[in-house]
């Protein structure tokens, strides 16, 4: 009877909570569901933002359950694989912008928030989270150093969609990163995107020297 | 030969730039510490602390009544020490209120206002102060001192903690930021701005226990209930109600987890 009610909440609440994840129980789940149903009544419209931005897609429902635990191997490899395929490649099948653009991207935290409206210029803003130019001293350090990327890895066209495909979606290699979803989630453009990988890839950038 | 002391040259040279650049990085930090110190003398906190105990005190409202009947969880009319210990359960209302849901509800039942007239200006601006900053700030300033001790024992208190924990690690809008993202690790920063992991009690006790505060880029003193509601827009989500009940479950999970803490607020910060 237990195990039929368990399963039944798992099933109403979320997929695949088969008892693997860190807090996979029945009561769990409904603390969870009610928890979205009282954001749903707290949050409202404002501007841009809208209350459809609290519907979790599968990739923020699964994350949000996995916190202080990675998700178990089989999770890890769903979201992968899922977010894998909305990586979109370039349409001309070029990976390099223009660095120097990719560097003002790479500095502007604008876009999407209430307080912004539709054509407020959208930035990337890696530098709230990682290093990248050696030369900005003000960067974050929720992600890791960038600073040399291609130096270090290399130039290659290997390397230049490895970059495009963690910039356009981070998901389809590290399951539940920080990091948006640039592409996937349509917060930068295709040209923008380029510009941020030539930031990272191109032997002129600062990022390399 | 020649290749392998120009390599070694090479790595020198490289090892001493980045050593220059990361001087540079610590001695901003140092000077952005320094600046953060030099601010502690002198608090203009204190100007919406004088102007909240002139609130609390003065009749108002239809009924014209003061709020020094309003219960904030210690007895009617006792604002010492009262932040420190909340949210808490309300039996009079039978639900969990943080300190600004609370002053809604007093000048709502107290003096008589409408829900629509005491929510209608929670956070205030150079040109529109608020009244509910002021009390606030008044409210809190007279927990200075005083040790966080949040309840858990009602039932509600402890449903109110676990949904603020949900809230906490649920990941959505177009970044798929949560709380979470920024606030659950150890010694991370956003640009040169620190922050704190809300997850652990030294992190909790450091960050709640300096708000509200007196932003000096704003030029206002802001509440904890304003720190949610800017988060959250940071975060691309819609906006957080004022006095909502997740934005009440939410302070509960930080406010709980910062217990033992001394209390410091209302501070000052950049």
């Amino acid at each position: 009877m237990h195990r039929i009610l368990f399963a039944a909440a798992c099933a109403a609440a979320l997929a695949g909570c088969a008892g693997t994840g860190p807090s996979g129980s029945a009561s769990d789940a409904a603390v969870r569901a009610k928890a979205v149903e009282m954001l749903k009544t707290s949050f409202k419209e404002r501007g841009i933002a809208k209350l459809d931005r609290l519907d979790q897609d599968e990739t923020q429902l699964l994350c949000s359950q996995y916190t202080t635990v990675a998700p178990p191997k089989d999770v890890v490899e769903k979201i992968e694989k899922a977010n894998m395929a909305l990586v979109k490649p370039p349409s001309d099948g070029k990976y390099l912008g223009d660095w120097k653009r990719g560097e003002q991207i790479a500095q502007r935290g604008t876009g999407f928030q209430y307080s912004d409206t539709k054509d407020t210029p959208v930035g990337a803003n890696c530098y709230a989270c990682h290093q990248l130019s050696k030369a900005e001293i003000s960067y974050g350090t929720i992600g890791p150093s960038l600073n040399n990327f291609a130096k270090v890895r290399g130039y290659g066209p290997d390397i230049q969609k490895y970059a495009w495909g963690k910039v356009y979606n981070a998901h389809a290699y590290s399951a539940c990163s920080f990091m948006p979803r640039f592409g996937s989630q349509g917060i930068l453009s295709e040209q923008q995107i380029k510009d941020i990988v030539a930031l990272l890839m191109d032997p002129e950038s600062p990022v390399n020297k | 030969m020649r290749n392998r002391l120009g390599y070694a040259g090479f790595i020198v040279l490289v090892a001493g730039l980045v050593a220059a650049a990361a001087a540079t990085a610590q001695t901003a930090v140092q000077e952005i510490e320094k600046y953060r110190q030099a601010l502690q003398d002198g608090n203009p906190a204190e100007l919406w602390e004088a102007r909240g105990e002139g609130l609390w005190k003065k009749p108002a409202g239809p009924k014209n009544m003061s709020l020094e009947k309003c219960d904030l969880g210690l007895g009617p009319g006792v604002v010492k020490g009262v932040y420190a210990q909340l949210p808490r359960h309300f039996a009079d209302v039978d639900r969990v209120m943080d300190l600004e849901t609370r002053l809604v509800h007093c000048r709502v039942t107290l003096q008589g206002l409408t829900l629509a007239q005491a929510t209608a200006r929670p956070f205030g601006s150079p040109d529109n102060k608020s009244d509910n900053d002021a009390l606030v700030a008044w409210v809190t300033s007279e927990s200075k001192g005083a040790k966080m001790n949040v309840p858990l024992a009602h039932a509600k208190e402890k449903e109110a903690y676990a949904l603020g924990e949900k809230i906490f690690y649920f990941r959505g809008g177009p970044y798929d930021f949560s709380c979470a993202t920024c606030h659950a690790s150890d010694n991370t920063r956003i640009r040169l701005q620190d922050l704190p992991n809300l997850t652990k009690q030294a992190g909790a006790q450091l960050a709640y226990t300096t708000w509200p505060a007196y932003r000096v880029s704003q030029g206002e003193l802001r509440t904890f209930q304003w720190r949610l509601n800017d988060c959250f827009r940071q975060q691309r989500f819609p906006e957080l109600g004022f006095a909502s009940d997740a934005s009440i479950a939410l302070t509960a999970f930080l406010a709980r987890n910062a217990n033992g803490a001394e209390f410091k607020a209302p501070a000052i910060k950049r």
